[in-house]
């Protein structure tokens, strides 16, 4: 029978069959961060128990760490005993881990695929919901809660229902100045923020076969803000040059047998999808969101919905509820709203294609009075090449403010957090009431969008800077 | 785990949809490396004016809800961050149960792990309860697990949908971790298989 992409990871992972009829699914991949571990490993010690598999378990401080300047240690006490636990924690149970100071230290989902750590036809998972980036590589990832992370730490395993599978299929291509956020929230504004419940989507169609992997991450990383389990790109050529050479990927006769492996991931010819979802990229404009769901992307040419336009009483509510908390009336052009804070980062947003975009719409320009900007690279290894590359030179004299690898604004754990009321164009992935700090509110949007929002200090159409 | 079998308490009514994660316990309460004392942040952000003062306007700052064992909500709750301090935080103040339209999957996991019962009832239903609980302090509810019913003031007993597999593992409070482990032969086997197979797959080594 023609199996899918996801079927087939999952039939390669199944360890045992419970009575339950779950399965016993085998991890590959553990990634590990401060915030989500600190009760799992405690856990292990109260029973008495080991992790079973430290050489498949990959540990890093990225949510609480400070990006302006690490050499006085973390000031925040309770952010410093988290990082300082999880630094007890890997040394106990001789996990590996990446320390602050390392080059290589990032944000989970930005230095997994870097290092070579999550590979094609994977399962991984982390104590994170934006494990859903490394489906972007053909690997079965996804988020869990902490107990699950005591979970695989103990046994390598999960126990886990099948999900539905959902195939987006997206013709065409994009176009001039619109980029792989564009297109992911594009998708979720046609899926809505559950339309992917209980789903593992799989992204086809020629404008996923177009992209970069820095692209194809952006895009897998949002499916959980349609709900999803997973998102998941069958690994092509694309894929696997992007692969050679990193740190942990096999090499040589190695490298060649995985790959041969990995060809054969693809969904097969007529593989049945309980569901398919289709969209034109090439329709697709450049997004921003004016709400605090995800799912409330827009083409920057359009203007702020009004209540009395929803569907039903309780959405009209709802939407009441979103535009008094981001200050915005329906029928504001997008392109008018003033921004306070440029933020470009995340594990959405914070790979080197990312600030190429964004010192390409910056070069030659002045961040707008009045406009704080954070450029906050994904990891050190990002870091290190935008400064090779001139790109960090570019946004500095522009004015951003270039920081320190880690989460940042994007949640607003360390220092870096709006104030009240200030709004912010944000590269992230969440645009939650209170998520870049109480009372901020956040417009998603590319990093080119970004750069843009920074330099006219309003939201604004990229495409007439480029 | 603690188990959960049956349950009668007050509900709590919260019309909302699309109540994330992070309106359940922002992240700048995910410092800690305890499991315990998160229910004093829960909903901060909607519970708490600036200066800390408790919003009137918000349920769980009014009588009787304070004392809310159930609380009913609308779609997609929980929907957003992997968390697993929201419900943490939902166990902390006391609510042993979520009644709602549809939940998110990560959270619904991280529930099951902890005892908290999640009801998934129609919309209608959701909206009826809502109007029981708005009745106040006599407004109890009963949430029994083993009949898989919800039990109103008015006697009416509303039949809902279980996973066996996640029943059981309520109404016994088991330690799936080691079950799991009970089974470290299968897994022994599986990774013996696999390293013959495909003697390429590579550890972490940093
Ligand atoms: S960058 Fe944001 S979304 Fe990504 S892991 Fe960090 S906090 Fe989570």
């Amino acid at each position: 029978m023609p199996r899918t992409l996801y079927q087939k990871i999952w039939d390669d992972h199944v360890v045992d069959v419970l009575p339950g009829g779950e399965a016993l699914l085998y991890i590959d991949r553990h990634l590990v961060h401060e915030v989500t571990s600190p009760q799992a490993f405690e856990g292990l010690r109260q029973a008495g128990r080991r992790v079973r598999r430290p050489e498949a378990t990959l540990a890093v401080a990225d949510h609480n760490v400070p990006t302006l300047d690490r050499g006085g240690g973390i000031a925040e006490p309770q952010s410093r005993l988290q990082v300082q636990t999880l630094e007890r924690n890997v040394a106990e149970f001789a996990v590996p881990y990446v320390p602050l100071d390392d080059v290589r230290q990032g944000i989970v989902h930005v230095i997994g695929p870097e290092l070579g750590a999550s590979l094609p036809g994977m399962t991984v998972v982390c104590g994170d919901s934006h494990t859903s980036t490394h489906g972007a590589l053909g690997a079965l990832a996804f988020g869990v809660g902490t107990s699950e992370v005591e979970h695989v730490l103990s046994t390598q395993t999960l126990v886990q229902a099948p999900s539905r599978t959902l195939k987006v299929e997206l013709t065409g291509r994009l176009g001039r100045g619109v980029y792989a956020k564009d297109l992911a929230l594009a998708v979720l504004a046609t899926l809505g923020a559950a339309g992917g419940t209980g789903h593992v989507i799989e992204y086809a169609g020629e404008a996923v076969s177009a992209l970069d992997m820095a692209g194809r991450m952006s895009l897998c990383n949002m499916s959980i803000e349609a709900g999803a389990r997973a998102g998941l790109i069958a690994p092509d050529e694309t894929t696997f040059a992007w692969i050679e050479g990193r740190p942990m990927a096999p090499r040589g006769a190695d490298f060649r047998a995985a790959v041969a492996v990995w060809r054969t991931l693809a969904s097969d010819e007529g593989a049945a999808f309980d569901r398919t979802a289709r969209l034109d990229a090439g329709e697709v404009a450049p997004m921003v969101t004016w709400g605090t769901s995800p799912d409330t992307g827009l083409p920057i040419t359009a203007c702020v919905p009004s209540p009395d336009d929803a569907p039903d009483a309780a959405s009209a509510l709802q939407r009441r509820r979103m535009l008094d908390y981001m200050g915005l009336s329906p029928g504001q052009p997008l392109a008018d709203v003033p921004v306070d804070v440029v933020f470009i980062g995340s594990c959405t947003n914070a790979r080197i294609e990312d600030f190429r975009a964004a010192a390409a719409v910056a070069k030659g320009r002045r961040v707008a009075e009045g406009v704080r900007a954070l450029a906050v690279p994904g990891s050190g290894l990002v870091r290190r090449q935008a400064e090779a590359e001139g790109l960090a030179d570019i946004l500095a004299e522009a004015g951003f403010e270039w920081r320190l690898p880690g989460c940042s604004m994007c949640l607003g754990m360390n220092e870096d957090r709006l104030s009240p009321g200030q709004r912010c164009a944000s590269t992230s992935n969440r645009n939650f009431e209170g998520r870049q700090g109480p009372g901020g509110r956040t417009h998603l949007l590319s990093p080119a969008m970004a750069a843009a929002a920074a330099v006219t200090g309003r939201l604004t159409d990229v495409r007439a800077l480029i | 785990m603690r188990p959960f079998t049956t349950l009668t308490g007050v509900a709590a009514p919260l019309r909302a949809a699309n109540v994330d994660t992070d309106q359940i316990i922002p992240a700048r309460f995910l410092k800690t490396v305890e499991r315990t004392g998160l229910g004093r942040h829960l909903f901060a952000g909607l519970r708490y004016d600036a200066e800390g003062a408790e919003r009137r306007d918000f349920v769980l700052n009014r009588e009787p809800y304070r004392r809310a064992e159930v609380l009913i909500a609308l779609e997609n709750f929980g929907c957003g961050s992997s968390r697993e301090h929201a419900a943490w935080a939902l166990d902390d103040f006391g609510i042993r149960c979520v009644i709602a339209p549809s939940f998110a999957d990560i959270f619904a996991t991280n529930s099951a792990k902890n005892g908290l019962l999640l009801v998934a009832l129609p919309r209608a239903t959701c909206e009826a309860l809502m109007a029981d609980a708005e009745m106040g302090a006599n407004a109890r509810l009963t949430v029994d697990l083993e009949r898989q019913v919800v039990v109103r003031p008015s006697g009416e007993a509303v039949a809902f949908d279980i996973d066996p597999g996640a029943k059981a593992r309520l109404l016994e409070g088991l330690d799936e971790i080691g079950e799991t482990l009970a089974r470290a032969p299968a897994i022994d086997r599986f990774e013996a298989a696999r390293a013959a197979r495909e003697p390429w797959r590579p550890a972490i080594r940093l």
